[in-house]
């Protein structure tokens, strides 16, 4: 068998802050078609990884490859990457349209306001493409987010607590958006704390703790109310030391 | 994925420009305060001038480089403040333009934003101080232009790396206004010749040092940029 090119791959990556150490040695390995929720308390370190690996924040130590390639040397592989925060990313004096439309063009995509439109009407927010995002409430202007993120077709998208602020319309919709992503063959890494949102979308799951991923599953066929159990036990136990307890949920 | 053309590195930053042009345009939050504080400070360096001590031609140079230094800082301030409210920088940063890019975009936006003042401010400054229109004003429009591409590129630079701080407010202008210093020197000598109605190959030299200034500084400036952005 060929082996392939991972989608994304993480190699002993490290990073300090100051005297801190935010994630540690972490490896990871995604294949394209795959979806890792990335679950960990708050202050765990998922969203420095996160950020790592969208080329945000350097890694003091290992390395960090989409495709292949370096996300912050490579425009063509950042292309492919799309990124959705609990921050918004948007200007908001400008439209809802006009944010999307503004990502659209960064992007090379050949018809911006049709591609724009189209990703506005996949997060259902089309009828309020002329409002400022200051006038719109939190959810949607999460939803515009989550537009202005996918207008390009990434084949990679980052999450970081993506089901901030959106109430369940909202959410279905992004939950909707993911499993086309998935099913186009699209690679998805999401970072949240919300272990039930996770599995919902998820192929593999993996628990960090103080910087360290100390646990990894398989989904399929996972007991969604045992894993929740055990991922509790190994935050309350705040170092990973219960990670042993999830062994065989996966089975 | 989409059939895409990745744009150039103009193209991006033309984008970006017109993007926070179009922010300011509708916000008008940054124009309207420098323009105030410009016309404030002509009303009161006018009121303070004492025609019989000193002449028209030797006060409006100062006038106009104390004025378009600090209004410059006003509009400075913003250019990547509308970046960090949401994190905006972000979405630029994972996009596939160059960071480089991002800064001529910034640095384009500003320009443009500092002109726009200048449309007031010059003929303000004549009105108030009687000078002459017609060739020494558009010389002086033309030295007004040089000066801003170099207190641009500076001060692009310097907000970037500022606006992240505590104290952006008071930093921006710790950081800048060293570097205007050159500019400044350059442009007031060549002011000053102007007004007095010298030959302009009079004010010749202090021209060739500003554009030296302005291409030192837009090339050190966009070559460091990227840089400014490491967390």
């Amino acid at each position: 068998m060929v082996p392939t090119t991972p989608a994304v791959e993480l190699s002993g990556v490290t990073r300090v802050f100051g005297r801190r150490r935010a994630v540690h040695d972490v490896h990871l390995s995604l294949q394209s078609g795959e979806c890792l929720a990335l679950f960990g308390p708050n202050g765990a370190g998922k969203t420095t990884l996160l950020r790592i690996v969208a080329g945000l924040l350097r890694p003091t130590k290992g390395t960090v490859s989409v495709g292949g390639r370096s996300l912050r040397d490579d425009a063509a592989a950042r292309a492919q990457v799309g990124v959705i925060s609990h921050q918004t990313m948007l200007y908001r004096a400008l439209t809802a349209a006009e944010n999307v439309e503004f990502a659209a063009r960064m992007y090379g995509v050949s018809d911006p306001a049709a591609a724009a439109q189209q990703a506005m009407t996949l997060m259902r927010i089309q009828d309020r493409a002329r409002t400022p995002v200051r006038a719109l409430s939190r959810g949607l202007q999460q939803r515009v987010s989550i537009a202005r993120a996918i207008v390009h077709r990434p084949t990679l998208v980052l999450l970081d607590e993506p089901y901030t602020g959106l109430d369940a319309a909202g959410a279905a919709a992004l939950t909707d958006m993911l499993h086309r992503v998935r099913a186009a063959g699209g690679t998805l890494l999401l970072v949240t704390h919300n272990v039930d949102e996770g599995l919902a979308v998820a192929s593999h799951a993996a628990v960090m703790v103080s910087g360290r991923i100390v646990r990894r599953d398989v989904c399929a066929g996972l007991d969604a109310r045992a894993y929740l159990a055990a991922y509790r036990s190994i935050v309350i136990g705040g170092d990973g030391a219960a990670a042993p307890a999830l062994t065989g949920i996966a089975s | 994925m989409t059939e895409a053309r990745l744009p150039g590195t103009f193209e991006t930053a033309w984008l970006v420009a017109r993007k926070d042009l179009a922010i300011e345009f509708r916000t008008r939050t940054a124009f309207l305060s420098a323009l105030v504080f410009s016309v404030l400070a002509l009303c009161i360096f006018y009121f303070t001038w004492d025609e019989s001590i000193v002449t028209a031609a030797d006060r409006a140079p100062g006038v106009l480089w104390v004025v378009l230094a600090f209004s410059s800082l006003l509009g400075l301030q913003r250019s990547f403040g509308v970046e960090e409210q949401d994190r905006g920088i972000d979405a630029l940063l994972v996009s596939p333009i160059s960071r480089e890019s991002i800064y001529l975009g910034k640095a384009i936006g500003n320009l443009i934003f500092l002109a726009a003042i200048q449309v007031v401010v010059i003929p303000a400054l004549a009105l108030f101080y009687n000078l002459r229109l017609g060739q020494p004003m558009a010389i002086v429009s033309g030295i007004v232009l040089l000066a801003v591409i170099g207190i641009v590129a500076v001060g692009t630079l310097f907000s970037a790396m500022a606006v992240n701080t505590r104290m952006a407010e008071l930093l921006l202008p710790l950081l800048s206004l060293p570097f205007f210093v050159p500019i400044l020197m350059d442009a007031a000598q060549a002011t000053t010749r102007v007004l007095a109605g010298r030959p302009v190959s009079e004010s010749w030299p202090w021209l060739k040092l500003l554009i030296a200034f302005d291409l030192v500084f837009v090339v050190a400036c966009t070559l460091a940029f990227p840089f400014t952005l490491e967390e």
